[in-house]
Parts: C-alpha cells; structure tokens; sequence
C-alpha cells in the first residue's frame, strides 16, 4: 500500500506509515483515459457530422455558415498562407510572454526587496492592467507610427501577459515559510542568499500558475492588438480573419481560426507540461492520494 | 537504572532564585554558565507583555526544559536565545563565545521547530546541507559531515528523498539532523514532537537523549508535557503566563541512561506529581 520509491537501505516500520505515495511508475492506459480522450472525440464527431447534414439540408448560404467539409478543403488550400500569418502573430506571443515573464520576475523581485518600490508602482501596475487593452492601442500605435506595427504589436500583448506574472510572482515570493526565513536569518543568510535558496524556490509553483494564464492572454493580446491596429505590410492571423470576413469567404475564417486555437491549446499544454515537469518530485499539486 | 536522587528534586521558588547546579548530576559543571539571561523583558508593540524581569543561567552539557501553558513565552524566550527578535529590556549573555566585530556573540546554535520546517523542493541531503551551504561550504568537502549527520538521526539512505515522501517522524529526525550537522554548543527545540503520535514521540525521546550524552551539546527544550519535560531533563523551568515569568526551577536528578524502566518507575511519578503541582499554581491568578 506504501511504498518509498527510493527503495531505502533501512527501512524503519513504525515510522513509514503515513507516507505519501508519488506517482512513478509508468501510466496505464486505463479505462478512464480511454473515456477521457475517447467520448470528447465522439461527442466531436457527432456535432461535425449534424452540422455537416443540417447545413446541408436546410440550405444555409456558405457565407453564412459554412460546412465542416468546405472549412477542411480551405484549410488544406490556404494552410501555407495562413501558416506564415500566424506564425507572425506567435512571434509577437512569443516575445512578449518572455518580456513579461522577464519583467514581471524582476519587478516582483524589486516589490519583495523594497516595501518603497511596491507602494510607489504597485498602483500603476494595476491600471495598466485595468484598462481594456483594445482602448490603449490606438494611442500606442500613433507612438509606434503605422510603419512600426510589430513594436505595437507587442507592447500591447506584453500589457496584457505582464500582470500575472508580476502578481503570482509577488504572492509567491511573499509566501515563504515563516520558519524557513528565521532559519535562514539563524544561520546568518544574506538577502541574496534568502533570495535566491528560498524565496525563489517557494515562488515556483505561483509563477508555473501565472505563466499559464500568462501565455494565453500573450496570444489574446497579440490578436486584440491585430484586430485594431490592421495595417501595414505585414500581417498576423487576426488580419487574415478580419480580411476573410470582408471577402465573406466565411470557410477560410474558420479555417484561421482553427489554427488559432490550436495554437492556443499549444501553448497552454507546454506550460502545463513544464508545471509538471518543474513540480512533480515535491509539491502539492503533483501528490498522488490513495483516497 | 533510577538514582536515589529522586529525593533531591524540587525547589518551587516564586520568585525565582539563582539556580545552584548541584554536584549529584554527572553533566552540569558548576559555575560555567554557557547562556545568562538577565531581567530579560519583551512587550509587543500592541501592549502584551510576552516575558516580565525573566533571569535563567543555562551550564554547558545541560538539559534544561521550559516548560509552561501557552502563551507563557517558552518559546519567546528560545527565539530570543537564538537571536530572533529584539529584547525589550535586560540582556543576553554568552560568557564562553567569542563576540565578533559587530558586537553580537557567535551564538554556535542549532533550532528545531514546532513543525520539521523543511524546505520541499529539496532532498534530504539538501536540507540537512543547508547551514553549511549557507555558511558558503562546498558541498563535496562537506559530504561526509552530512552524512554523518543523517547516521545520528538514522537516516541512512534516505539522502536522495524528498520531505514528502517521508512520514512525520522521520522529517523531525532530519530536522534535527540539519540543527547538529554545524556541531553547535547549543541544541534548541521548540516542541519538536507535540505533533507526532505517542510511540514515534517516545522513540525520538530516547533517540534525543542518546545523542546529547554521545556528544557534548547543551539542550534547551520547549514542552507543554510535563511527562516529557521529567523523562529528558536534568532540570525544568517552570513558567507561567500573563506575564510571561519564571515561578519554578526544579532538578530532576535521576541518573542517565534514562529508559523505559524510568518511565514506569515511582521516582518518575513522583517527579510528574511535583512538576504537575508546580505548573497548577503557574496557572492560578497571580496573587
């Protein structure tokens, strides 16, 4: 029933028994994971067929709603082009996940050191986060100029990815063990190494949360700040959306957006696959209860 | 196995005296106080007075417990010998350390808290490792010293494994393996094992007390048990609350090695029976 997966040389009885129980050996694939997986994919079928049959039947015009069918065909047509755009847009995600990743650590690093610092920013952290990003980007894009899209772009999505990060990050950083801060100061340990052995550490799982809500506001930034700001020479895949509509070839709109969503699905699985990875061997969140 | 000095014992004393280190406990060594706390005072900001005029001398080799209801200030009074915290008044005094530049003494402690107080992200090598890496040691140089460390607490084995994996009983023995891998004077412990079940408590009794006669560290103990304080001490302070104070300091003076058969024996009753007796007039009103 318990078990020590480093299989210890001396093993004491009386004091193993409530151990908890990590989760090591290969999973199988059970009965619940083929219900897991397999009744969303049914249920999916289902929807794409009756949607397939019912436009069908009931004469929908296709620019009004397209059949899965059509969607698939432009898909397959358009994939190069839309491909590039979105993989404009994910650049722009990209880039300004890890600016707000790196800017939102090192201001909440600041906010822990210095009580003088957070009172004097904190407020203004909160109203760039308040205001709907849609309302600040016509002023930003006339700072930018229309020539320099990309940097408005980003500075945008950075707006929107940054506030998370920075408030999971401050949480965490303030939730070190009480204790494990006066062992440390017992020991005489510097603020750097408080820091850097324990604050930093209590602060993963907080900021492995906030990087996860984080990297899906980056792409919802990242396509808002296309939305009002199409223009210019390049362009990412909310531009193709809007230029589809205008065109009403209502099949390749979808078709963008079906890659805009797996992208978005992508995204958040890689950072839920780093939270695992980063957490598995001691925190909470990864234990394994028998009941 | 139990002393006839089951008749030396108690001297209930309100207020607290100078305590005289008898001659009959093999440890103590009369006259080399290690800790002197003097009129010591701590009032909190918002007006609760946590210890009032608190006067204690603690002798190398000692085993002391402080022993009281809570909010008496036992464990202000440890977190003040350890350096956390400021005093209101009075002082703490280190006869027998160095004082470095600064003025404050090299303390040479280690503490064990309530909880294990472990850090969860790190394995048990880890965090028994910490006050030498913090102190800016090597980790290779100091493999053995960790080792060693977690041979005392029987935790051989056990280095790669996380805090969760281990149960109750064995993250306290690792935190004590982390407060003695520095080899300090000093050992504090702020009820190490009220949260732990009786059987396990017991074992880590005897294990507690095998270390401190092996070696050659003074022990000051935090209980609220007064069976606990009678089977490990050599002497127990007795506090009380509102305010926090000294109102007893009593020897218990059977003989070590301390076993099973001391924990059934009369001088052990009779010892319980006094520390109980003691600690109810600590808890009545003062007059």
């Amino acid at each position: 029933m318990t078990a020590v997966d480093t299989a210890p040389a001396a093993v004491q009885p009386d004091d193993l028994d409530s151990a908890p129980v990590f989760a090591t050996a290969p999973k199988r694939w059970t009965e619940t994971t083929w219900a897991r997986v397999g009744i969303p994919i049914l249920i999916g079928i289902l929807f794409i067929g009756l949607w397939e049959v019912l436009v069908y039947a009931l004469g929908i015009r296709r620019f009004v709603l397209p059949r899965p069918s059509m969607i698939a065909v432009a898909l397959v047509e358009h994939f190069g082009s839309l491909m590039a755009s979105l993989w404009y847009t994910l650049k722009v995600t990209f880039v300004a996940f890890g600016l707000a990743l790196v800017g939102g650590v090192a201001l909440a690093i600041l906010f822990v050191q210095s009580r003088v610092i957070e009172l004097a920013l904190f407020p203004y952290a909160v109203i760039l986060q308040v205001t709907p990003v849609v309302a600040i980007a016509p002023i930003v894009l006339i700072w930018t100029g229309l020539d320099n899209v990309y940097l408005a772009l980003l500075i945008l999505a950075w707006i929107v990815a940054f506030f998370p990060i920075l408030s999971n990050m401050v949480l965490g950083l303030r939730s070190a063990d009480h204790n494990l801060i006066n062992l440390f100061q017992l020991y005489g340990a510097s603020r750097w190494q408080i820091l850097r052995r324990l604050q930093l550490p209590s602060s993963l799982p907080y900021l492995l949360g906030g990087m996860k809500i984080s990297g899906g506001l980056a792409l919802i930034g990242a396509v808002v700040a296309e939305f009002v700001s199409f223009s210019g020479g390049e362009s990412g895949i909310a531009w193709r959306i809007i230029e589809s509509g205008n065109r009403l070839e209502t099949e390749r709109m979808f078709a963008a957006l079906i890659l805009l969503s797996a992208a978005g699905v992508t995204i958040f699985m890689v950072l839920h696959g780093l939270q695992h990875l980063a957490l598995r061997k001691w925190h909470e969140s990864a234990l394994k209860r028998e009941n | 196995m139990v002393s006839a000095a089951a008749t030396a014992g108690l001297a209930a004393v309100d207020p607290p005296a100078p305590v005289s280190v008898g001659d009959d406990v093999p440890h103590s060594r009369p006259g080399r106080s290690l800790i002197r706390l003097q009129g010591v005072h701590k009032a909190y900001s918002n007006g609760t007075v946590a210890l009032r005029d608190v006067d204690l001398e603690i002798g190398q080799h000692e085993f002391v417990s402080l022993l009281g209801p809570s909010g008496c200030g036992k464990s202000t009074v440890l977190r003040l010998i350890a350096g956390l915290g400021d005093l209101s008044a009075g002082q703490i005094e280190w006869p027998l350390s160095r004082v470095d530049a600064g003025g404050s003494p090299d303390r040479d402690l280690g503490f064990v808290f309530q909880e294990p107080t472990l850090m969860p992200w790190a394995t048990v090598f880890d965090n028994v490792f910490l006050p030498l890496r913090l102190a800016g040691k090597s980790r290779r140089a100091m493999r053995d010293q960790v080792e060693e460390a977690l041979a005392m607490v029987h935790l051989e084995g056990f280095a790669n494994a996380y805090p969760r994996e281990l149960s109750g009983g064995m993250k306290m023995r690792v935190s004590i393996a982390r407060a003695l891998v520095t080899r300090p004077k000093v050992l504090l412990m702020d009820e190490p094992f009220a949260a732990l079940d009786e059987i396990t408590r017991f074992k880590l009794n005897n294990d507690l007390l095998r270390l401190w006669q092996d070696n050659s560290f003074t022990v000051i103990f935090v209980t609220h048990s007064v069976y606990e304080s009678v089977y490990l001490s050599q002497r127990i302070v007795v506090m009380a609350a509102r305010p926090g104070r000294v109102i007893a300091d009593a020897r218990i003076g059977a003989a070590y090695p301390r076993d099973d058969s001391f924990r059934t024996s009369d001088a052990y009753n009779r010892y319980c029976r006094e520390i109980s007796e003691s600690l109810h007039r600590a808890m009545e009103p003062p007059a």
